[in-house]
């Protein structure tokens, strides 16, 4: 976990990060959060609020007393959040690094090309 | 259901003319973990002492479970208090303690207390004063942990108890919480430790009551900035500072407030480095000495 950011929200990105790399799949039941707050060694409180917040955005429902489970669409529905959310977290520190060591666009896609090609 | 466990109003211990503890309101609700932190002789232990019914209030208003707890024996056998160092009859040995457990704590739960015995390794036979500094802690997080006591507190309670050991304390306290919810103040040294168990922080300092909000409020809640000082004070000019360190034109600033994406990218543009703040970070920036020092400057300024 890191420091920087609440708990609740970290949990809930990581459920979000297994929903959109099918770990966890649409229609399927995601782990209680008492399983996540023991796993974690979180507080189950803290553990709640990751969850909650899934609940509150229509990722996961609640179904009464069986658990929670992924909604159908939350993948699409999740990518499409993190590619809007993708220029201001991850473009925009690469820029700014890129600047100060003074590579220009044009070689820096070619970077990103030759990177790709390597992993 | 949620109730209130713990209300204290302007809870005040003197002793002679040294206020222990100074005017504090504060209250804890059912069925949270709860950190009760602050230096030594912060008036932590003494907080815990008055609402255990040890010690009495010098002034304010104090009701446990609904109730004064001094003298309510109806109120007392619902709490479990921990000490940091808790003192046994001089003949007992591990075995002793647990047998008379139950007499103390209603819901004593026996096969808890001889797995806890196994994960920490205690020898059960062995007299009290022949344990080593670390097994005489474990005796008291086993009585903490299987009295299941609705208010249980544990007062720096892993004296010589190694990583290992603490980590098997953590990872039960939560098992054991789920399971059976309780109240329960942790009262510790070892914030960064404790930090992703708490539910919720209250800082003394000075008898007084610095901090009293959710973990999950403070964490994150402080951001350091690094960089060329002139542009480091220029950032943080309007900003709330509990921090403030140097190294010739260097500087770094702890500010208390959340940086949004607009200031982080910002700070990226000016080549100023940001660094998360750890509760344990945190209690240092509030209740360390740096911190008056940049008020008066703050106040000079």
């Amino acid at each position: 976990m890191d420091e920087s950011r609440p708990i609740f929200i970290q949990i809930a990105e990581q459920i979000e990060n297994d929903i959109i790399d099918g770990s966890l799949p649409e229609g399927g039941q995601i782990p209680s959060t008492n399983e996540f707050a023991a796993f974690l060694r979180v507080n189950p409180a803290t553990a709640l609020k990751g969850v909650t917040r899934l609940v509150d955005d229509g990722i996961v429902e609640k179904r009464r007393g069986i658990g929670m489970f992924v909604t159908i669409g939350a993948r699409e529905r999740l990518v499409e959040r993190r590619r809007a959310g993708f220029a201001a977290e991850f473009l925009r520190p690469l820029i700014i690094e890129a600047e100060k060591l003074g590579i220009d666009i044009d070689e820096l896609a070619g970077m990103l090309r030759a990177e790709r090609i390597q992993s | 259901m949620t109730g209130t466990v713990v209300r204290a109003t302007g809870l005040t211990k003197r002793y002679g003319s040294f206020t222990a503890v100074d005017a504090v309101d504060f209250s804890l609700e059912e069925n949270r973990i709860y950190g009760l932190l602050g230096r030594n002789g912060a008036g932590k232990t003494t907080i815990m002492q008055l609402l255990t019914g040890q010690l009495f209030a010098s002034a304010g208003r104090l009701e446990v479970f609904g109730r004064e707890p001094a003298e309510h024996a109806d109120v007392l056998r619902r709490m479990c208090f921990i000490a940091e160092s808790q003192r046994y009859p001089e003949d007992f040995t591990p075995a002793h303690v647990f047998k008379s457990a139950p007499w103390f704590f209603e819901n004593w739960d026996a096969a808890f207390a001889e797995q806890l015995v196994s994960d920490f390794r205690l020898p059960m036979k062995r007299r009290i004063k022949k344990l080593s500094r670390g097994q005489l802690s474990a005796v008291g997080v086993i009585v903490g942990l299987a009295s299941r006591a609705p208010l249980t507190f544990f007062d720096e309670p892993y004296l010589g108890l190694d990583a290992v050991a603490r980590h098997i304390f953590y990872d039960r306290l939560l098992e054991d919480y789920v399971a059976h919810p309780r109240t329960v103040v942790l009262s510790t040294h070892l914030i960064d430790e404790v930090a992703n168990l708490l539910e919720h922080v209250i800082l003394i300092d000075q008898g007084r009551i610095l901090l009293d909000r959710d973990a999950d409020e403070v964490r994150g809640s402080a951001t350091t900035i690094a960089g060329p000082r002139n542009t480091v004070e220029a950032f943080v000019a309007d900003r709330p500072v509990i921090g403030r360190e140097g190294l010739g034109g260097l500087a770094s600033v702890t500010i208390d407030g959340r940086l949004d994406q607009r200031d982080r990218i910002q700070a990226a543009e000016l080549g100023l480095e940001l660094a998360p703040v750890s509760l344990q970070q945190l209690i240092v920036h509030l209740t360390g000495t740096d911190l008056a020092g940049s008020t008066e400057q703050e106040n000079a300024a």
